[in-house]
């Protein structure tokens, strides 16, 4: 295939993930993957290089636009970055030795997982959590606004630090091994385990993101897994997409399609999880 | 400091900090697009190869082999540049808050940014 036909292709590809990773909140560097791997028979070193560079690029987007809601727990996000950069340069470098049917069954089982993190009922919490120890010693409670961008703040504490942040180092590993954002991990993370707001955890998720994926871009960019060619059309189309998802987002109804991508999802994780144990990625 | 004045002066801080994340992403998108548009009108009738794995030569992988590249008007180099230049948009982004929160003497804080940004540059480095 020429170089321009695949480019347009992969752009394409890239400007619909992202629309619709945007929209359902679920991101669009979970189908970039598989949609390059599967689809264009890309090896999957190339399209992971290329899906985590991106993912900079709609994490820095998207948060720029959150923080000005004043949803965002800057301390928490910063506090926690510690545990996602650590495990996001583990597991580049875990990148470099695992070999690539594991690397795809892998992305194929954390595919499922955010499938079902997005569809999973939401219970919030009515009463707002107080701070333990260790959190009031971090000094990690926040206020956010509680009924729309402008109406009152209200206060929020945090619980079981030690916990979450365990599991954000875990999320900082899956993130450098498969190129994702791993941000259905993150919010699991805040949400449930350290009983923050929902809000707060999504858009705190988001904010961090970016850093924890530049701390692995580093390691696949002087080991050669970032080709121009494929992640140039992938990070302006994941960009694009999501920049116009976000403008939609206000009037869409979201319901009907979060289940047809979750569907998405599903069925390409199946693939995945298929082509490894079949030898093919 | 109370907690009021903290959480106002945080979120002066992230709004801040929002500016530059906007700023570094278009910046970094429109070097690519322009290095993009360099590579498709020389390579584009040239066949894609991607299916096997090679790793991208020096020009592409390392900063010295980028910049030599890009400024030779190489069309891949010029992307590498943007793609460097947004990978460095969160690293200034944590820098600024090291600074501010300094600024604003969180000695806890500003000690907590230094350490997620001695990640990064480790990172950066090629660990």
């Amino acid at each position: 295939m020429p170089i321009l036909e695949f480019t347009i292709l992969v752009l394409s590809g890239s400007l619909a993930a992202g629309f619709l990773g945007s929209l359902t909140g679920l991101g669009g560097g979970v189908v970039i993957v598989p949609l390059l791997t599967l689809g264009l028979h890309v090896d999957i070193r190339y399209a992971i290089g290329a899906s985590l560079v991106s993912v900079i690029a709609t994490s820095s987007g998207a948060a720029a636009a959150y923080v000005r809601e004043g949803y965002t727990n800057i301390r928490i996000g910063m506090f926690l970055e510690i545990a996602t950069t650590l495990g996001a340069i583990a597991g580049a470098m875990l990148a470099a030795r695992a070999p690539t049917g594991a690397i795809a069954m892998l992305f194929g089982a954390a595919l499922l997982f955010s499938a079902w993190m997005n569809l999973r009922p939401r219970v919030e919490s009515l009463e707002p959590a107080q701070s333990d120890r260790i959190a009031a010693w971090l000094r990690l409670k926040g206020s956010c606004p509680s009924a729309g961008p402008e109406g009152p703040r209200q206060g929020y504490g945090v619980q079981r630090v030690p916990a979450g942040f365990a599991l954000m180092g875990l999320a900082g590993v899956l993130s450098g091994l498969l190129g994702i954002g791993s941000g259905a991990m993150k919010v699991l993370a805040m949400d449930q385990v350290m009983r923050l707001p929902f809000k707060v955890s999504t858009t705190t998720s988001n904010f961090m993101i970016g850093v924890t994926a530049a701390a692995s871009a580093g390691v696949y960019l002087s080991r050669g897994y970032v080709d121009p060619g494929l992640t140039m059309p992938v990070m302006l189309g994941i960009l694009a997409g999501s920049m116009l998802g976000a403008k939609v987002l206000v009037r869409a109804r979201v319901r009907v399609l979060r289940w047809v991508f979750s569907a998405i999802i599903v069925a390409l994780a199946v693939e995945m999880i298929a082509g490894a144990l079949g030898g093919r990625l | 400091m109370t907690f009021e004045e903290s959480a106002s002066s945080d979120r002066r801080l992230e709004a801040a900090v929002g500016g530059i994340l906007r700023f570094g992403v278009i910046a970094a998108a429109a070097v690519v697009a322009l290095g993009g548009a360099v590579y498709l009108v020389r390579h584009g009738a040239q066949a894609a190869a991607l299916g096997r794995f090679r790793g991208e030569p020096e020009d592409f992988r390392t900063l010295p082999g980028i910049v030599r590249s890009a400024s030779a008007l190489s069309g891949r180099g010029i992307i590498q540049l943007g793609l460097l230049l947004l990978i460095a948009t969160p690293v200034a982004r944590v820098a600024f808050a090291a600074v501010g929160f300094a600024l604003e003497r969180d000695r806890l804080y500003a000690a907590v940014a230094l350490v997620v940004l001695s990640f990064l540059l480790y990172g950066l480095a090629g660990a």
